[in-house]
């Protein structure tokens, strides 16, 4: 009773401060001096603090890359820790300015609940993970196999619709959580695992002999993880959008945070763009000239961020997730 | 003049020792291990599940674990891997407060252990000025943790792992015990209006599980705020619980109050005590002492359901433990994380469990049977 006057009050007395700042979320951003972007409650390789109490991971790396574009310090951001039930509210109630937390791209999501896609920065999608010995090169000889799945999932569906399609047969060993299921597993209680590949790749580093385990080719979901912003500010979407292509494009061209500085005197034009020596796209986003140069320099391309995050602690391929040249999926649109 | 000699046969003086075996832990061990063949057997038994149960876990925890180390490699012994624990030591206590202002913390400890020293015993010289202190005391830690007037500002969302739990757990009970009082007797009242009001709350806060809150707190109440408006995480998980665990201890008090009888209360009146006066000085006295274990009980309860904030993103304990548990260098040790935190929750618990049996003898005149 008491608790809702106080809230009315103060919610009241902050709706008629905030009233002016409403228009733009770069200018809000930079009024306060820091983003803030919300994440995954810990996830190994995408979102969790180091023992330094330093956030780590691909999705950090993209909230960093906004920071760094928009103040040139990847550190100038407050990273937020969201469950999968809360993620959205919180976007939405304005407590957080950006999502960055494996978020599947979904027709719904993107319509319905009034959010923007700012692109993908990980391909995910189911796979099997089977033990070497079993002599498996394809998910179309799993006929007769026992599978372990999380129950109550997406998964267990994906996985009945596919060996329905293929006319297999295949026996369910139900479990609940990731850290049962290495045990079952290891245990030889079920032939193959299924889950996102991302996930299979972590299950993978905690099993007993991870050297003795390979995924199958197959994925037969589509998991699009992105970062996503709100519906309504065009430009605040934009600049988000084309961090991750600059992140993207810069690994395409060969810039890295290493060789950046010998980059600028490139005579490769679109290099030259991108890093704010010829052009004005900094200033058409209402960023700083060289707001690109800023994000390469300081968090990497997408390839670095890969590596550091994914590969070398977790053992994640590149996969699809390779650039469109070497026959992956990801395709930034050209800088120009 | 002589004493009859008595006459007896030999071994069987009563001024002699009691026989081996007739006292004594052999005796002992003879009567109630030994007795038949039947107890032999169940005793060798049990003593053979003992010794497997018991070999296993000291060999876990201790003989075949490992202490030193840098990686997960070093583990090699086949016990748990205690290097993650001391690896996020600081993580577990503190969350992410940053490093340099670890001080803050830990003075606030100790200002809270002054604190609380007097209003757990009433033995202590000049109680009056450490009570007064006692009352000051949230408002001081509040400033140390949070910062402000020079000092850096840290946010509440970097508060995490024990201190967080600490802030939620000793937050939530001493708020609940005055409100809960405060409810106890709004809901015995005489007058419709606060007693329906008082009814209703107890009613319906006691019939939604506090997840459900914090759920509430944490997603609906900011889509109900104008956007660009946030009341703070941690603020909004606070008075989640400390409502919900009021409405509890409401319940236990009014146990209390039921338990004292109706002479009491005519006789505070028969003396021209007013209202509070009667309530303070006669009735609450009596009826908190007879439901300490109530309470105790509501407390601790409250202190273990705050790792449910766990699931609305707070960094407690469980919170902290499922951050080492996702690092990629420690993979699969939640075993070692979790039962690290189950012996930090069985001490703060135990403690309390035992304060309150020392109070209840303090203060059993005429109650104890």
């Amino acid at each position: 009773m008491k608790f809702g006057k106080v809230l009315f009050v103060a919610a009241a007395a902050a709706s008629v401060m905030t009233a002016a700042a409403q228009a733009g979320t770069l200018e809000d951003v930079k009024a306060r001096g820091e983003l803030q972007c919300g994440v995954a409650t810990p996830l190994p390789g995408f979102a969790n603090p180091n023992a330094d109490n330093v956030w780590e991971g691909l999705d950090v790396d993209v909230c960093r890359a906004v920071a760094a574009a928009v103040f040139g310090d990847p550190m100038k951001v407050k990273i937020t820790p969201t469950t999968s039930k809360e993620r959205f509210t919180v976007l939405q109630s304005g407590e957080i300015d950006m999502l960055a937390r494996n978020t599947t791209w979904t027709f719904s999501r993107d319509v319905n609940l009034g959010f923007e896609f700012v692109g993908v920065n990980y391909y995910d999608g189911q796979g099997f993970l089977v033990n070497k010995s079993l002599g498996v090169t394809s998910a179309t000889e799993l006929d007769g196999a026992s599978v372990c799945v999380q129950t109550g999932t997406t998964t267990e569906l994906n996985l009945a619709d596919y060996f329905r399609a293929q006319g297999m047969k295949y026996e369910t060993v139900p479990i609940a959580t990731a850290e049962e299921g290495a045990k079952v597993y290891d245990e030889g209680r079920c032939d193959v695992y299924t889950t996102d590949a991302s996930g299979l790749y972590s299950l993978r580093s905690v099993l007993a002999v991870p050297a003795d385990q390979v995924v199958l080719p197959e994925i037969i979901s589509k998991e699009p993880l992105g970062p996503l912003v709100r519906h309504g500010d065009q430009q605040w979407g934009d600049i988000a959008r084309w961090t991750l292509n600059t992140m993207i494009i810069a690994e395409e061209l060969g810039v890295t945070s290493a060789n950046i500085d010998e980059m600028t005197s490139s005579n490769n034009p679109e290099i030259l763009r991108l890093l704010g020596v010829e052009g004005n796209m900094g200033e058409q986003l209402g960023l700083d000239s060289k707001w690109a140069y800023n994000v390469i320099k300081t968090v990497g391309n997408y390839g670095e961020s890969f590596k550091t995050n994914l590969t070398d602690t977790l053992n994640i391929e590149r996969g699809i997730n390779a650039q469109w040249k070497d026959g992956g999926l990801l395709y930034a649109p050209p800088m120009r | 003049m002589s004493l009859t000699e008595q006459q007896y046969a030999p071994g069987e003086h009563p001024d002699l020792p009691a026989p081996l075996g007739e006292a004594g832990l052999i005796a002992w061990f003879k009567k109630r291990l030994f007795s038949s063949i039947g107890n032999t057997i169940l005793t060798i038994i049990t003593l053979y599940f003992l010794y497997d149960v018991l070999s296993t876990v000291i060999f876990w925890t201790l003989t075949g674990a490992t202490f030193v180390g840098e990686t997960k490699a070093d583990c090699t012994l086949g016990g748990a891997c205690w290097l993650v624990i001391g690896d996020r030591f600081h993580q577990f206590m503190y969350g992410l407060y940053p490093k340099t202002e670890y001080w803050r913390p830990n003075l606030t400890f100790v200002l809270m252990i002054l604190a609380i020293i007097p209003v757990l015993f009433d033995k202590i010289p000049h109680r009056g000025k450490f009570l007064l202190f006692s009352t000051l005391f949230p408002f001081i830690a509040f400033f140390l943790l949070s910062g402000g007037l020079g000092m850096e500002t840290v946010d509440s969302s970097d508060w995490g792992g024990l201190l967080l739990t600490l802030v939620l757990g000793v937050t939530g009970i001493v708020a609940s015990f005055p409100i809960g009082i405060v409810l106890a007797l709004g809901r015995r009242s005489n007058m419709p209006i606060v007693r329906t009001l008082c009814v209703c709350f107890i009613e319906f806060v006691r019939g939604v599980p506090l997840i459900t809150i914090l759920f509430m707190a944490s997603n609906m109440l900011p889509l109900f705020l104008p956007e660009g408006v946030n009341f703070d995480k941690l603020l909004r998980a606070l008075i989640g619980v400390a409502l919900f665990s009021s409405a509890y201890m409401a319940e236990v008090i009014r146990g209390g109050l039921q338990a004292i009888p109706k002479g009491q209360f005519e006789g505070a009146d028969a003396m021209g005590l007013s209202y509070w006066q009667s309530m303070r000085l006669i009735i609450l006295p009596q009826a908190l002492r007879i439901v300490i274990p109530g309470i105790v009980n509501t407390f601790i309860g409250l202190y273990k359901d705050t790792t449910l904030v766990s699931i609305i993103g707070l960094f407690d304990l469980i919170g902290i433990g499922q951050v080492a548990v996702a690092d990629v260098k420690w993979r699969g040790l939640a075993p070692e994380t979790y039962v690290f935190i189950a012996l930090l929750f069985f001490i703060s618990c135990f403690s309390m469990s035992r304060y309150s049996l020392w109070l209840e003898n303090k203060l059993h005149t005429g109650h104890k049977r």
